[in-house]
């Protein structure tokens, strides 16, 4: 790509970029620190992830502002435009991300006197894991300018809602096992949720990488493994 | 048919599509040299009627020059030479038989410098629909005199001194006094060198409402160095680049993803 002959705004739009990419370093760390405050019962830990969310809100509002000014004064076209654009939807995804991994601090913070079930932390492990992996791919895809990689991701969040599928069961059997898990186990499901969220705000962002670099949105339908709203478990209803 | 979102189309409400539109202004193969100087090299475009179409690109690319062959304005450059072929509603243009002057009342232009006659700001309007007999009496010709400049937005400045020259007034006025005399003839194709390149932004902004008005009955060609203008008042653009009509294609499309890197560059205002 060549070079703007008004260099300041070449440096504008690198400027934004470093802005993602540091929302983006900071989300995927909040996303780890969360399952980790979670997983060592640890309350102090998942209280300074949830104050970590405020720098991601921070930068957002940031970035807001900057494209809102960058559009008054330099009015992008083409490529720069849609990478303006971009930047403001990316940053609105990852913002939503840091709420959700602040969401899973929270929830650290409410059970982390409870023991749990050791199988049900394996799945929500490989859950964050798988999440995070995805993160970082997409960002990377975000700054190489890369749309097959992004397209990448976005395939394979299939992957992540089959791991979401079963947790969501594991966690209804676990509930009808003994009504005393139901408490924890709510807690855990929101957890899995949220993680499954996240995957989907990845998947968000790779259709704007896509955008960005092709000037159009994926085709087709995303293949879509999330079947937990028709799941139903039948069982002794006591 | 491009059946994509029309995303600029989406966002103004301006209705139906660009390319569906009868062709008004077709050139084929058309070159053009000033001597030994080749400055438009093989242009084949087709203009869709009423609607505004934007040239764009670099100072010296040929953007005028294409412009003065849809009127025949270049027959009057002695060191001007013009082939291939170019059709209004499908007639060859250049046909011995037919009559530039009559062309030049179909086709109205108005010009990159403001030229108007060495005459009154209302002998300046009236002249081309007293030569073409556009009027039947003198009232008739008064009300295509304000009509005309009140759509060019300068009546309110010059209603009280239509016998003043035209030379007389400041450089922006004098373009609204050269568009005013252009439509004051009606006709059917109206070609503008940057026409707002002189003109403050709310003398710009309805020079823009005039074209947007115009384009529903009129075939609108503007010569702009202004990328938010064409963006903003054309439905398809062309970008010249050396000679060449590199890439043509709706104005969303140019303006959101061009197809031809020249085109990007030349558009984001960075190095060709
Ligand atoms: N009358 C002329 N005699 C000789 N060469 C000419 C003449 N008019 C234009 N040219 C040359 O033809 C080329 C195209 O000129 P043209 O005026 O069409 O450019 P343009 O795209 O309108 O540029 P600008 O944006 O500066 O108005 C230029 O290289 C110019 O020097
Ligand atoms: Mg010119």
């Amino acid at each position: 790509m060549s070079e703007h002959i008004v260099k300041s705004y070449e440096q504008e739009l690198a400027g934004l970029d470093d802005k993602i990419s540091q929302m983006g370093g900071l989300a995927e760390q909040l996303v780890g620190e969360a399952f980790d405050s979670l997983a060592s019962h640890n309350p102090a830990r998942a209280r300074a992830t949830v104050a970590s969310d405020a720098t991601i809100d921070l930068l957002h509002r940031e970035l807001e502002e900057q494209v809102i000014l960058m559009i008054a004064r330099r009015q992008p076209l083409a490529n720069d435009l849609r990478q303006v654009i971009s930047v403001l939807k990316v940053a609105g995804e990852l913002e939503r991300v840091g709420d959700l991994a602040k969401n899973v601090a929270k929830r650290a913070q409410a059970i982390s006197g409870e023991t749990h079930p050791k199988g049900l932390l394996t799945g929500l492990q490989h859950m964050t894991d798988l999440a995070s992996r995805q993160l970082k791919d997409v960002l990377d895809a975000y700054a190489a300018r890369n749309p097959e990689r992004a397209m990448q991701v976005w395939r394979q969040d299939e992957n992540l809602d089959a791991v979401y599928n079963s947790v969501f069961r594991e966690l209804l059997t676990y509930m009808m096992e003994d009504p005393r898990n139901i408490g924890l186990c709510t807690h855990l499901l929101f957890v899995a949720k949220n993680l499954e969220r996240i995957g989907d705000h990845t998947t968000n962002i790779a259709e704007t990488v896509t955008y960005m670099t092709r000037g159009s949105l994926p085709e087709g339908e995303r293949p879509k493994g999330d079947l937990t709203s028709s799941t139903l478990m039948s069982g002794p209803i006591r | 048919m491009d059946m994509r979102p029309d995303p600029l189309i989406m966002m103004t409400t301006q209705a139906q599509a660009p390319t569906t539109t009868p062709t008004k202004v077709a050139a084929k193969n058309v070159n053009v040299y000033y001597g030994a100087k080749h400055a438009l090299k093989d242009v084949s475009v087709d203009i869709p009627e009423k609607s505004v179409t934007a040239f764009i690109g670099p100072s010296g690319c040929g953007k005028s020059t294409f412009l003065r062959c849809i009127n025949r304005m270049n027959d009057t450059v002695a060191s001007c030479r013009v082939e291939g072929l170019i059709q209004i509603d499908g007639k060859d243009i250049y046909d011995p038989a037919l009559d530039p002057v009559q062309l030049r009342a179909r086709v109205g232009m108005v010009f990159q410098k403001p030229n108007p006659f060495p005459k009154s700001i209302y002998d300046n309007v009236a002249y081309g629909p007293r030569i073409h007999g556009l009027s039947k009496s003198k009232v008739e010709l008064d009300q295509i005199v304000e009509s005309s400049l009140r759509k060019a937005s300068l009546w309110e400045e010059v209603k009280d001194r239509l016998n003043d020259s035209g030379t007389g007034l400041s450089g922006g006025q004098q373009q609204r006094l050269c568009i005013a005399r252009t439509i004051a003839i009606n006709p059917e194709i109206i070609l503008m060198d940057e026409p707002c390149s002189a003109l403050d932004p709310i003398a710009t902004a309805r020079i823009e409402e005039l074209m947007e008005e115009l384009r529903h009955n009129f075939t609108m060609i503007i010569v702009t160095h202004s990328m938010q203008q064409a963006a903003r008042v054309s439905q398809r653009t062309a970008f010249f680049h050396l000679g060449i009509l590199v890439e043509t294609g709706s104005t969303s499309d140019i303006f959101t993803n061009p197809t031809d890197k020249r085109t990007q560059d030349y558009i984001t205002g960075r190095f060709g």
